[in-house]
This record gives C-alpha cells, structure tokens and sequence, in this order.
C-alpha cells in the first residue's frame, strides 16, 4: 500500500482524496453557517429565522440549494456568454483554492507553501474579477455599476489587509500560516497571541475584511436599495448559486485569516489544555458570529464614507502600526512580543 | 448637546456606537421572538373584521336576501351585480347575486346597507385562487360560503351587536 501512494497514480489520488477532505466538510459546514447567518441575523430583529425545513430548519439550506439548482438559467439577450458563466466559476473557484494553504491543526494542511499568505493575497485579490466580469458580461446598467463599486471597494481595502499582515508577518517571520501560528505558541495562552500587541490592527483587520467580502456594511456592490443586487442581477440558478457560495466561502477565509493571524489558529487559549482542531473551529465560528451580528446591527455605509475609512483612516493607521513594529521588533520591545522570532521565543 | 471635537473622535476610534449598537442587538438577540408561525399560528381578529362574503340563511333554510339590491347601490367600488324576479311562491328573490372579488376594496357598506344581515363580511380572509375567474363568485358560491362560516358570523354578529 505504502509503495503505490509513492506511484504517480498513488499521488494523484491521495492528493485528491486530501483535497476532498478539505472541501465536502468545508461545503457541508457552509450550508450550515448560511443557516447560523440567517438564524443570528433574525434573531437580532426578534424573528425566528428558517424553522421549518428539518429540526429547527436545519435543513433550509439544502432546501434553497435543490432550489437554485432547478430553476431556469437565464441568459440576458446582449451578454457576453462565455464570460457571464467564466464569472461566478472564477468566483467559485478561487474562493474554493485560498484553502489550499490554510492549515486547520498542525500540520494539518493540503499545501504547506513558504509563500501561504502571500497566496492567499494574491487569490482574493483575483476574486475582483469574478465581480468585474459578472458585471461587465450582463450587458446592463445595474450590474455594471454594482461591478465597477465593488472593483474600487475590493481594491482600496486590500492595500489596508496588505499592511496589517506585513505587521503581523514582522512579529512572527515567516510567510508561512504554520509558522505564524507557532510563533503565537508563547505559554501564555490567548495572552501570547497576536491580538494583544496587534490590538487595534484587530479591529481594522476584521472591518477590512467586511468590505474585501462586501459583506454588510459594505455591501455597496449590491445594495438593495439602489442597485437592486448588483453585479447578481442578471444571474439566476446554478451560476447564482456560484455567486453565494463563492462570497459565503470568502466569508468563511476571512474568518480563518483573522484567526490564524490573531488569534493563534489551533492553539488552545488556556496553557494546559491540548491544542487541536476544535479551537481552530470554535474560533472560526465566534469570528463569524461578529461577521453576522455586524450585518444585523450596523446601517449601510455610503460610498464616499468608505472610500474615506478606506483610504483616510485605515491606510495611513495600518502604514504607521507597520512602521510602529518594525520598530517594536528591532529593538525587542516588552519582552520580544513584537519579534518572537527574533529571540527565539 | 453637543460633545467636544476629542470626545467625538474618541468615540469613533473606540467604535463606541458599534458597541452600543451590539450591546443592542445581544439585549434583542435573547428577547423573546415576536414571530407568527403563520399557518400554524394565527394572530386574533377583531368581529368587526371584513373578511370574505358570504351571504346568510334563515334557521329554517330559507336564503335571507330579499333583492333590495341597497348593496348593489352603496357599493363603491360596483362590485356587485344583482338580478331578482318573483319566485313560484310569490317571494321576491335574486336570480343572480355576483360579487368581483377583485373589485371589491372592503368597505363593509354592503353589510351596513343590508336591512336583513344577509350579505356580511366572514371572518375568512385565505381565500387566494391561482385563477383571476375564480374570484369572480356567484349566488352559489357566496351562500356555500355562508353555510360554512354561519357559526362564527353569527358570534361575531352577537359580539358586536351592543355598539351598533
């Protein structure tokens, strides 16, 4: 048995049975998180939520998927056809790929690249076309708009995101997400994790976050109010259902970045207790429970407000907390907590 | 009221009002739902409340509208249509009682116009058709429509009767 996973053949399968592990929990887990949303956004509103498909609608999401899958794909006359399927497949797509390097224990991860968190950076840079081309290939006013706002919005924010992990990068050296998290490993519990030195880079992060996923309040690419839904017009069935899952799955990566970069991944938060998987996901979860509970309870920003935070208070905040650890790690400030690496710590 | 240019820009570094915003949304997130499970769950209605038509009998079976067709004149929106003749025993009777569903805006003046109570509003208001022709009903169908809701027209006839 051990020869043939040494086989070509053997590798293939193997990676793609690892592949298959990463993703089947990971879409099953989506579904219900889609569920945990819309049960958190209710219940913020005194509604009760999706309760009847299943034990407590448990079930709603599969309900909607049957649903979506089902229906008539629609085609707008004048639309780019080759582009308007490519784009919710590249949404798709490259949401699904980030979690390639994402490790959910120690070791515990499908690629281990020295580069991981460049990766990433890089693949949800490309999630904008996704957008753009979505926009652009429905050949209509809304979409297009919607596109052309989330273009700006993805792309002002990622300098920020781009910032905060240099800091974060700084203080644990090393690109690769294993690394960061065991540089996080000080023996102090959730005391030695990045959120305390990094603490208000938190904060930015996680609203950096919101709007790099165009999750509310930022979601101005597809505000109801004006764009009906943006750049998702025109899209119906299979290929909207794409679109969902390709944003919740974006969702769900940032609730994972935050967490490994702050919040010690896998790592338990009390010194004593084993590390494992079960913090890696419990911590997910709890990150995603803010995502939700800020959907519920924050208004809309308009656009000139977030190109202003974008451009006006994250930029230059992160610029200087950037240059704030630099500092912090060359000189080996309160005990190296800026440079563990540096002092081998 | 109004707060110093610092105390304003603290707040907003400290995001104070998403704090408070979320303080909220906890507080909201373990009151008690006020959700209706619809189909399940019904909320209370009034005996005033102007539902379906129906038209009433006697205790004895005999139809009660006698074609005055007052109905027929105060009716806003015309929804009415009423044809009478003489019956075999010598009473005047309709031939014809149609009211367009789709017309009607529930006013309830048909029910207050009726000298006899037959024509009233019943407390049936789940009567959606998938077809634009089943709302158009006739005498048959607005008197099976009595016979089924008499129990509860009449309670609610009773109920309201003393502020009449």
């Amino acid at each position: 048995m051990a020869e043939f996973f040494n086989t070509g053949l053997g590798m293939v399968l193997l990676i793609l049975a690892q592949c298959l592990l990463v993703l089947v929990p990971l879409l099953l887990a989506l579904a219900f998180l889609m569920y945990a949303d819309r049960k958190i956004w209710a219940a913020v509103m005194k509604r009760k939520g999706p309760n009847v498909v299943g034990v407590f609608g448990l079930m709603q999401s599969f309900a909607d998927f049957l649903k979506y899958i089902v229906k008539e794909v629609v085609v707008p006359a004048g639309a780019d056809k080759t582009v308007f399927f490519l784009a919710p497949m590249i949404t798709f797509v490259l949401a699904v790929i980030s979690w390639a390097v994402i490790p959910f224990n120690d070791g515990w991860v499908l690629s281990n690249i020295n580069v991981a968190i460049l990766y990433v950076f890089a693949v949800s840079s490309l999630e904008v076309y996704g957008v753009i081309m979505g926009g652009w290939a429905s050949n209509s006013k809304y979409p297009f708009l919607g596109s052309l706002r989330s273009a700006a919005q993805m792309i002002s924010y990622e300098v920020s995101i781009g910032l905060i992990i240099i800091g974060v990068v700084i203080s644990s050296g090393s690109l690769n997400f294993g690394e960061i998290v065991r540089a996080q490993d000080g023996g102090y519990g959730l005391l030695s994790w990045y959120w305390l030195p990094h603490f208000p880079m938190v904060f930015l992060f996680f609203i950096s976050a919101l709007a790099e996923t165009n999750r509310p309040p930022f979601d101005l690419p597809e505000a109801e109010s004006e764009l009906v839904a943006g750049y998702q017009v025109e899209y119906s069935s299979t290929p909207f259902l794409l679109f969902m899952i390709g944003e919740l799955m974006a969702v769900v990566l940032m609730c994972a970045l935050t967490t490994l970069l702050f919040f010690g991944g896998w790592l338990s938060p009390i010194p004593g207790l084993p590390d494992g998987i079960f913090w890696m996901v419990s911590k997910m979860f709890i990150v995603f429970f803010f995502f939700s509970m800020v959907k519920a309870i924050t208004p809309r920003y308009r656009y000139d407000q977030l190109m202003r935070l974008g451009w006006k208070v994250f930029l230059p905040m992160s610029l200087v907390w950037v240059v704030f650890v630099a500092f912090m790690a060359k000189f080996e400030a309160f005990g190296g907590a800026y440079a563990r690496w540096a002092v081998g710590g | 009221m109004s707060q110093s240019r610092y105390m304003t820009a603290a707040k907003y570094f400290l995001l104070f009002d998403f704090l408070k915003g979320f303080k909220l949304g906890m507080k909201y997130f373990f009151a008690p739902k006020a959700t209706l499970n619809y189909p399940h769950e019904k909320g209370p209605l009034s005996p005033r409340f102007r539902g379906e038509h129906a038209l009433r009998r006697y205790p004895n079976g005999e139809e009660r509208c006698i074609a005055c067709k007052l109905c027929e004149a105060v009716c806003p929106a015309q929804a009415i249509t009423i044809d009478a003749e003489p019956r075999d025993d010598g009473s005047r009777r309709t031939t014809r009682y149609d009211i367009d569903m789709t017309k009607c805006i529930f006013c309830g003046f048909c029910q207050e116009a009726c000298p006899v109570d037959a024509i009233v509003e019943g407390p049936n208001f789940e009567y959606s058709t998938e077809t634009r022709e089943e709302l158009f009903y006739d005498k048959e169908k607005l008197l099976s429509n009595g016979d089924r809701w008499e129990a509860e027209i009449a309670r609610n006839l009773e109920l309201d009767a003393p502020y009449r």
